[in-house]
């Protein structure tokens, strides 16, 4: 794929983009066949995601919220429903760049520094190599490890890793960013700071952004929009706007508004589980 | 580094020990029939009879006889220093003072070790780099093809089973037979020897990615390609190294082996013609060079991989 091919592939997605929702699921399923039979991993999920928003999938294990991120990235191919990304099937829209994915392990090669890391995507991708530089000059002064491109990952700490697995999620300008617990790994003092840098970023970038998590505290501090999630089989119970104002300091976390919406999100975990 | 000298070296005294006293009771008899014809008197009887009689009795009745088994001309098992003088003699003996050495002719001798060592080690590096290469495409191979994945190994394994001095001979015969001779031949078993581990090695090093580094490459639409440079090559460096190391032993072996039939030099065709005329000091220092050899291609190998891993950014 040619650069120059694949820029207006990415330029034919925004013009469509702003025709509709960036993320659109409509009656979405997904059964996996295993050994012990069928196992419906998610049922009937709908779902719509503007432009710019963050949301937030919340739910206990095997709700299905790492799967439909899967499914937005073309990683897992839906049995039944509609899903767009960017008004596109999803796998066109993967081969037309339309996210960057960060995994829960920041997943840096050891062989690589932190910039030839963030290089990699470029490189597969068929940057010219003065773009590449200044791409990933660009996205490490964005996640703030300017200085550190020439370390090897061992030499960072966790949280500085993961957020050079940001920067390489960033590189390539896609205007989603889909993350799978990407601080789940990481002790809680880190968590709060990384939090507090990734509102920061989300506002100078304006990507949407779908974010997986296990915590309540992490879903409501981050989102526009938290959707919560029920296992077996992985549904959406719950779909909360949030009324929290963009800008959100750390201690917004002690607000009445704050707790009433984690309030809210526990409910509907109780409720998916009761339900069961 | 230093830590590891002084324990090596009292492994090293350990096997002197034994060897030394090993020496006396297995050249016993030949010592014993040897002093009889000097018109010594032996306990045990005649020769015959003392071929029922156990070598350590042997010793044990004829104590000041039994000491010669140290300084025999064709000892049943030579002792250190009787190798270690021939090893010296055969190398820079030979070429720093013999006729046809170094210093008289300006070309090795070709009866000295180093003109064999060198022989072998030619057709050792190039079996050793056909071997390699030959694992390395296999293993790609197996990783991106589910038919070769499933029809390969088990034939890589079996090629294993077969004994390789039963095997030598006829490779050696059928490629002498359409006209390859020379290297070519002990470097083909060689190779057949050293592709082997590779094949494991990096089979194993190239499925390392574990299924998030290989979604990671998914997301960014990377193809086989990219995938195997980029990330699976890489990260199968490590095994690679591992089966390196044992690929180049098991290539010295193979080479040693093809020229056991061919008698045309090298360490193999001095250790059977040192067989033929009964020359166990020959043989054991051909022996020792062939350890020296494999030891230093092992720590050739060894001092790859460091820098190799160190370029990698390498934590160590």
């Amino acid at each position: 794929m040619s650069p120059d091919g694949s820029a207006q592939m990415a330029n034919a997605a925004s013009l469509s983009r702003t025709a509709g929702p960036v993320i659109e699921a409509q009656g979405v399923n997904l059964v996996f066949q295993t050994a012990d039979g069928p196992v419906q991993a998610l049922r009937d999920v709908s779902l719509s995601v503007a432009k710019g928003e963050f949301v937030s999938f919340i739910g206990p294990s095997g709700c299905g919220k790492t799967t439909l991120l899967r499914c937005v990235a073309a990683l897992e191919t839906p049995s039944s429903g509609r899903l767009t990304v960017n008004g596109m099937d999803p796998d066109a829209a993967r081969k037309a760049r339309a996210y960057g994915y960060v995994f829960q392990a920041a997943g840096l090669y050891p062989w690589r520094t932190i910039a030839g890391n963030i290089r990699l995507p470029l490189e597969i991708m068929g940057f010219p190599r003065a773009e590449q530089d200044a791409r990933v000059d660009r996205v490490l002064r964005l996640v703030d490890l300017a200085g550190f491109g020439r370390k090897y990952p061992w030499q960072l700490s966790g949280g500085m890793q993961q957020r050079a697995s940001i920067a390489r999620a960033l590189a390539f300008d896609a205007d989603i960013l889909l993350m799978d617990e990407p601080f789940g790994a990481l002790d809680e003092i880190v968590r709060d700071r990384l939090n507090e840098e990734l509102l920061g970023l989300w506002a100078r970038t304006g990507k949407t952004t779908l974010f997986v998590t296990h915590s309540i505290p992490e879903a409501v501090y981050l989102s526009t929009k938290i959707v919560v999630m029920s296992p077996r089989p992985g549904r959406i119970t719950d779909i909360i706007d949030s009324p929290l104002p963009r800008e959100r300091p750390l201690d917004i976390r002690e607000s009445p508004e704050f707790l009433a919406v984690a309030h809210r999100v526990r409910e509907g975990l109780r409720a998916g589980h009761i339900e069961v | 580094m230093r830590r590891s000298v002084l324990p090596v070296l009292w492994v090293v005294l350990a096997i002197l020990v034994v060897w030394y006293v090993a020496a006396i009771p297995m050249n016993v008899r030949e010592v014993l029939t040897q002093a009889e014809r000097g018109g010594a008197q032996v306990w045990g009887g005649t020769a015959a009879e003392r071929q029922e009689r156990s070598a350590l009795a042997l010793v044990a009745r004829n104590p000041g006889v039994a000491m010669a088994g140290w300084s025999q001309e064709r000892p049943r098992l030579p002792v250190p220093h009787q190798v270690a003088v021939e090893l010296w003699q055969s190398t820079v003996g030979e070429e720093v003072f013999g006729r046809r050495g170094f210093v008289q002719t300006g070309e090795f001798s070709n009866r000295s070790l180093i003109t064999h060592a060198g022989i072998t080690l030619g057709a050792t590096v190039v079996g050793f780099l056909i071997g390699t290469a030959a694992g390395v495409l296999l293993a790609i191979g197996i990783v991106h093809n589910r038919a070769m994945d499933m029809s390969v190994m088990p034939w890589a394994v079996i090629s294993q089973t077969v004994p390789i001095v039963a095997l030598a001979p006829m490779i050696v015969v059928v490629l002498n037979s359409v006209g390859v001779q020379g290297l070519l031949p002990k470097a083909v078993i060689s190779a057949y020897l050293s592709f082997f581990p590779v094949v494991v090695g990096m089979v194993k090093g190239l499925r390392a990615p574990d299924r998030m580094q290989l979604d990671q490459m998914h997301t960014w639409n990377a193809g086989t390609g990219d995938t195997l440079r980029k990330l699976r090559l890489p990260a199968s460096v490590p095994y690679l190294f591992a089966s390196l190391k044992v690929a180049i032993a098991a290539a010295l072996v193979g080479t040693i082996v093809g020229e056991l039939p061919v008698q045309r030099g090298g360490l193999g065709a001095r250790m059977l013609a040192g067989s033929y005329y009964g020359q166990t000091v020959q043989i054991w220092a051909a022996l020792l060079m062939a350890a020296v050899l494999a030891a230093g291609l092992v720590g050739l190998v060894g001092w790859l991989e460091r820098r190799t891993l160190r370029a990698m950014g390498g934590a160590a």
